[in-house]
């Protein structure tokens, strides 16, 4: 059999320019933006205050605004890491099945593209609409924290928040690709919306603390561990590979990672054994912890787009 | 290269275990109008999707224009205009946006587009509310701008999926006689559906499907002989000496039924009003009435459903 003419991509600069158009002129944008600076702002007025106080010799006074010590609900990662899988579903929720309600998928598809374009497009609109609102968000802290710390962020730590922002655009590919793909999968947009919420609260809420049961359940805690006040090691190494099927945590770990360089918080077990001092780790060792999170995060963008892909492609046009 | 603008041998498509379209086969020519006739559920919309490369063919082949939908679907997707059923635009964009994203998408250079446009809702009527948000159009309004669309992209073929239904009659009689002018610049119309009657008009030639397949094709008079066995009934009031035996002998006339005392009913072939007027005039009596019906594709489909198997023949 012959292979398809003509390229896949005709159309995507112009499936992409008007999503990313639609996307930053929308109302839904324009709510969800809002609710991020808010909260966003009152975090970060609080860990400046506190920084202000409390920190005299500290080398990342910077990284502290992101994510305050002493694992407070109220710091700026935390925010984040709670709206940005929001924001990605906003965008994404009504991607494919909104063109149908609208009826106005077969008139698009009956022009000469490929349905590769119109989906590419959609994804790569809202990931771009997703790294203007992070990137803005970014800069207005480091702004913020300028002004009020009076202090310059050193190279390391500009190095790290490069990083931290990479990892959260990645995080935010995640939801995007898995709400486009349940907007493919669902014909409702409420539906899909609903699907999606309800996987984000799963993974986030409830999944950490199964994952710690099933990982009892598959691999029992060892008396002898036990007894030492120790987690058995392949109970732990079941409950963390379980755990990290959420995209949250390892967006949490690579996060700690990058912004908290004394906490350590992966290897604390391997660290006791080795009788290591908690001293902080230097950067490159820092970007070689989270690189499986980071790459994993990727990987399950792509994977996930992929499903919505081929779901996409196999679909009937009419209802 | 012929001059079948759309050709399709045996073409058939299946969803698991039921057949939407069964083999069908036929051709439409160069500034043809065609109709695909049938009630809902036939398979017409189905058949159409085939054509665009909208979904995959079971078994048979399309051609349109020359090329495979299924494996150069941007080649027939370029030269082909299509409406779908109940078209839909983006409600908080205004018409010429609408039609610029389409015109983007359609390749048309961007120098161009403007003037494009504005012809294309010139000829549809719309230029007034060009600027307008399409969500405060009504139905006929985004059936004339969705032909609009077809307009500018400038097609030789034009694919219109129940282009009046949900049409008031004189919105239905705008849009059929934009159809015709699409086939005075020699585009080739293919036209689906189920209202027979009201496109009767339009169609040179018509499909009529039943269950997926296409149960009767040609013209309607051609159908109206095939089927009614006449296609022209004649009624004629008058009085006079054996009109009966006189109506008989006119040339084309199958049967004469003597429906009343002066009342007679002719089942002909053609018009055969003025052989009858001059029947009526030659037996000396006098001629109160002369009316033809002409054949109706409503009337043809009824009967070949009713005399063919008897299978569901609903509409």
């Amino acid at each position: 059999m012959p292979q398809r003419e003509g390229s896949p991509w005709r159309g995507l600069n112009v499936v992409f320019f008007r999503e990313l158009f639609d996307h930053l002129t929308s109302v839904r944008m324009l709510v969800l933006e809002f609710l991020v600076v808010l909260f966003g702002a009152a975090v970060v007025y609080f860990a400046a205050e506190q920084i202000r106080n409390t920190t005299a010799e500290d080398p990342f006074l910077f990284l502290r605004l992101f994510a305050p010590p002493g694992q407070s609900l109220l710091s700026f990662v935390v925010v984040i890491s709670i709206l940005v899988p929001i924001m990605a579903i906003g965008l994404g929720f009504d991607a494919v099945n909104g063109e149908y309600n609208r009826r106005t998928m077969s008139r698009i598809l009956s022009q000469p593209i490929y349905r590769d374009a119109l989906l590419f497009g959609k994804f790569l609109a809202g990931l771009t609409t997703l790294t203007i609102c992070l990137v803005t968000l970014w800069l207005l802290v480091i702004g913020f924290g300028l002004l009020r710390l009076g202090i310059p962020p050193g190279a390391e730590e500009i190095g790290r928040l490069l990083m931290f922002l990479v990892v959260t655009i990645a995080y935010a590919g995640v939801w995007l690709a898995l709400s486009i793909l349940l907007s493919v999968v669902f014909r409702s947009t409420a539906t899909a919306a609903l699907v999606a919420l309800g996987l984000w609260l799963f993974l986030s809420l409830l999944w950490p603390a199964l994952a710690q049961m099933l990982g009892e359940v598959i691999s029992p805690s060892d008396m002898r561990f036990a007894q030492l006040g120790l987690p058995t090691p392949d109970t732990l190494m079941w409950q963390q590979g379980l755990s990290r099927l959420s995209p949250g945590t390892l967006y949490g770990e690579a996060v700690v990672a990058m912004l908290n360089p004394d906490a350590q918080s992966m290897t604390t077990l391997l660290a006791q054994f080795q009788g290591r001092i908690g001293s902080p780790l230097p950067f490159d060792q820092s970007i070689i912890q989270a690189w499986p999170q980071m790459v994993s995060l990727i990987a399950g963008m792509i994977v996930l787009y992929v499903v919505g892909y081929v779901a996409f492609q196999r679909q009937e046009v009419r209802a | 290269m012929t001059d079948n603008v759309i050709e399709t041998q045996a073409l058939t498509k299946r969803y698991g275990r039921a057949t939407a379209v069964d083999g069908i086969s036929f051709t439409v020519g160069r500034g043809e109008i065609f109709g695909l006739l049938g009630p809902n559920g036939a398979g017409k919309t189905t058949t159409i999707l085939m054509m665009l490369g909208l979904t995959d063919v079971t078994s048979g082949t399309v051609r349109v224009l020359g090329h495979d939908p299924v494996r150069e679907p941007l080649q027939v997707k370029r030269m082909v205009g299509y409406l779908p059923d109940t078209v839909g635009f983006y409600d908080y964009m205004t018409a010429e946006d609408n039609l610029r994203y389409t015109a983007a998408l359609i390749g048309i250079p961007a120098a161009d587009r403007s003037k494009r446009i504005a012809s294309a809702l010139e000829r549809v009527g719309l230029q007034d509310v060009g600027r307008k948000h399409v969500g405060a159009f009504s139905r006929g309004m985004r059936q004339r701008l969705g032909l609009a669309e077809i307009l500018m992209k400038d097609v030789s073929v034009a694919i219109l999926d129940e282009p009046t239904s949900g049409l008031d009659p004189h919105a239905t009689s705008e849009l059929l006689e934009m159809i015709r002018s699409l086939k005075r610049d020699g585009v080739a119309v293919l036209l689906s559906s189920h209202l027979l009657e009201r496109v009767q008009s339009v169609c040179d030639r018509v499909a009529l499907f039943h269950s997926g397949k296409i149960a009767l094709l040609g013209t309607v008079p051609e159908l109206a002989r095939e089927v009614l066995g006449g296609g022209y009934n004649v009624e004629v009031e008058a009085d006079g000496e054996g009109l009966a035996v006189r109506f008989s002998e006119i040339a084309g006339v199958k049967a004469v039924d003597q429906s009343g005392p002066a009342r007679y009913r002719l089942l002909a072939d053609r018009d055969v009003r003025p052989q009858a007027a001059v029947a009526v005039v030659n037996a000396g009596g006098a001629l109160r009435r002369l009316s033809v019906e002409e054949p109706s594709l409503d009337a043809i489909y009824n009967h070949y459903f009713q005399t063919h198997g008897g299978h569901d023949a609903a509409a």
